[in-house]
């Protein structure tokens, strides 16, 4: 099983979320999101020059900040 | 005995239609996180009852992360359990998300009544949630309504009559996750359908350059349609009725009056070679109603038709997001985008839209950006209505230096404040197609309110000029400013007037510049002065609330520097 960051993710891809790194508010603020471990993710695009992160987390589409994005783990099936 | 009523649910569940439902009072909603940031208060009755039922502000979590959340989650714990019920709005088509909140509410023993909203999107999306087995599992009422429709009301007042505190052990958020899954295992079913034209769509405007395309197409033909629609409408509905209609039966008031003295000049104003100019003559019955309805009512149409349009599709979100980039060299984010343009249809809801940026650096800068930086509609009507005869180019330009004002203005903003901006996080709607009568409904409103708003401000002000015109009191006033107005920005003195005026209403301080009979030159500075230098007396109040007195000096400050340096280069700049 590999673990990669949601900015190393292709689109399309699809993975489980592995742990969220960064602060407690932080954690809790993507927790509260559906983005927690064990969460099916899949990614759907990414804006060039370091730019937000789209992904699919249960039903609902999420756009994230770059920084926030690469502290997003996620193990690949 | 039960005295509140909470509407507590995640972002953008439909919780302000609900709460038009339950009260009858109508609040703006829209299809995107963050619509309501102010709590709106209304009363239901029950029998001989007589309730109070609160909007808070959507929050994903009772650990609240933006000021507008902050407020939504410390007034749910200032209030007395038995007094209240808390209705937790919960958008059906996303169960699991929202039950996150459903069940922090619960272990904290509030009582719980869970609305579960959107229930015809659910069809066509294939969801089939089984509401009698999630009400057992939660162990408190869940009534499915429909917010649109208004179908499941009546059951909802009564479950909200009947709600007792709940109450469960306290879980930390993965064992709420685990619970979360094991209660849409059995209560939710899914059917599998087709990808459709809407998810498509959906997913093009996420991509970077499919996204970019969409939005430049929207953008434009928004500006266009707004134009198009406002100038219809003035040539063929207000223009007529003016000049047809009223314009006679003012001759004969003005022939009433003998053509001069204080009353003329009080209601019909200056005769303008002997006739009456709706444009300059400048009295309360003449330029004051014409500016206001003639020039800028159309264009507070349109602009609010095309913008409740996008608010409501879901399109605002995605713009958002294809903004993040370019805004982040501000010091905001992408969601930003979204007071701006508020603040383009009037700064004062714009202002307050920042409620909902994470920092008090980001709301700062964001909040200068739009008193400075973005002009209103009833200005943008002026300087189509002044400027635009001379042609687009000058029109244009207007809008160019503003943009580039707003760009300076935001680097040296992000350069020299203290702290960081916060990184941008934001739940994507689905595209909606909002019913039309939902539309015309927030539209009503929205026109409504500006006309109770700017006409007793416009006729008190032309009245309080036209008594100071009359009495030569402006006279010290122009000396004073003179060397200002006149050295730095090549202005006649008299434009001071209009420039003070810009004080009380943007599109009264234009019409106060029109009989000076200024220069091309002179008119475009002076209208990029209006939009940059003092926002008018509402937007000021606002934004001292909003920012507190220190930052509201800053803020100020930040004004006054913008408006005199950009005011001189423009006048040293443009060829005369």
């Amino acid at each position: 099983m590999k673990k990669i960051s949601l900015v190393q993710m292709k689109e399309n891809q699809k993975g489980k979320v592995a742990e969220v790194l960064g602060g407690s508010s932080l954690q809790h603020r993507m927790m509260s999101l559906g983005v927690y471990p064990g969460s099916n993710i899949t990614k759907l695009s990414h804006f060039a020059l370091r730019g937000p992160v789209a992904v699919k987390v249960g039903r609902a589409v999420l756009a994230l900040g770059h920084g926030m994005a690469s502290k997003v783990i996620v193990s690949l099936e | 005995m039960i005295k509140r009523v909470f509407l507590i649910g995640n972002p953008n569940v439909g919780k302000s239609v609900v709460f038009s439902r339950l009260t009858g009072v109508h609040v703006v909603s829209s299809n995107y996180p963050g619509t309501t940031v102010e709590i709106s208060r209304g009363y239901l009755k029950i029998a001989n009852d007589r309730l109070e039922v609160i909007d808070l502000p959507g929050t994903y979590s009772l650990q609240p992360s933006s000021r507008a959340e902050e407020v939504a989650v410390s007034l749910l714990k200032d209030n007395q359990r038995h007094e209240m019920a808390v209705v937790n709005v919960v958008d059906a088509t996303n169960l699991e998300r929202n039950l996150f909140l459903t069940l922090q509410l619960i272990e904290e023993g509030y009582p719980v009544v869970v609305c579960l909203n959107m229930c015809d999107d659910t069809a066509h999306r294939g969801i089939n949630i089984d509401a009698a087995r999630l009400s057992e599992m939660l162990g408190v009422a869940v009534i499915p309504t429909c917010g649109l429709t208004g179908s499941g009301v009546k059951p909802l007042i009564e479950a909200i009559r009947n709600a007792r505190t709940s109450g469960g052990k306290e879980r930390t958020h993965l064992e709420r996750w685990q619970e979360i899954g094991r209660i849409v295992e059995e209560t939710q079913h899914l059917s599998h359908r087709h990808h459709n034209l809407r998810e498509i769509l959906e997913d093009a405007s996420l991509r970077p350059f499919s996204g970019m395309l969409i939005a430049s197409l929207v953008i434009y033909a928004s500006f266009r349609f707004v134009r198009f629609l406002a100038e219809w409408l003035i040539a063929n509905v207000f223009d007529p009725a003016f000049y047809d209609i009223y314009q006679p039966l003012l001759i004969k008031i003005s022939s009433a009056l003998g053509s001069g003295g204080f009353l003329h000049h009080l209601l019909i104003g200056e005769l303008i070679d002997g006739r009456i100019d709706f444009k300059q003559s400048l009295g309360l019955l003449t330029t004051a109603p014409y500016i206001e309805i003639a020039m800028v009512l159309p264009y507070i149409i349109s602009f609010y038709l095309v913008l409740g349009i996008l608010e409501d599709v879901g399109f605002l979100p995605r713009l958002a997001m294809l903004l993040d980039n370019i805004l982040h060299r501000l010091g905001l984010h992408g969601f930003t985008i979204i007071p701006i343009l508020l603040g383009f249809g009037c700064n004062v809801p714009g202002i307050i839209a920042t409620r909902v940026l994470e920092s008090r650096r980001e709301r700062f800068i964001a909040a200068t950006i739009i008193a400075i930086g973005v002009p209103c509609v009833p200005l943008q009507a002026m300087i189509f209505g002044f400027l635009g005869k001379f042609g687009g180019l000058y029109v244009a330009s207007v809008y160019l230096t503003l943009l580039l004002v707003i760009i300076l203005l935001g680097m040296i903003l992000n350069r020299f404040l203290k702290g960081y901006s916060p990184e941008f996080l934001l739940e994507i709607p689905p595209y909606r197609l909002p019913p039309l009568s939902i539309l015309f409904k927030k539209l009503y409103f929205r026109i409504k309110g500006f006309l109770i708003d700017a006409m007793p401000v416009v006729l008190l002000g032309v009245l309080v000029i036209n008594i100071l015109l009359f009495l030569k009191l402006f006279d010290l006033f122009t000396m004073a400013f003179e060397p200002l107005i006149k050295g730095l920005f090549g202005l006649p003195k008299e434009a001071v007037v209009g420039l003070a005026i810009g004080f009380l209403r943007k599109d009264v301080a234009v019409g106060m510049l029109m009989p000076l009979g200024l220069s091309v030159k002179q008119l475009f500075i002076a209208t990029a002065l209006l939009a940059m230098s003092f926002p008018c007396v509402a937007t000021f109040a606002v934004l001292l609330k909003e920012l507190g007195l220190k930052d509201f000096l800053k803020s100020v400050f930040v004004m006054l520097a913008v408006g005199t340096i950009a005011g001189t280069l423009l006048n040293i700049l443009i060829p005369g």
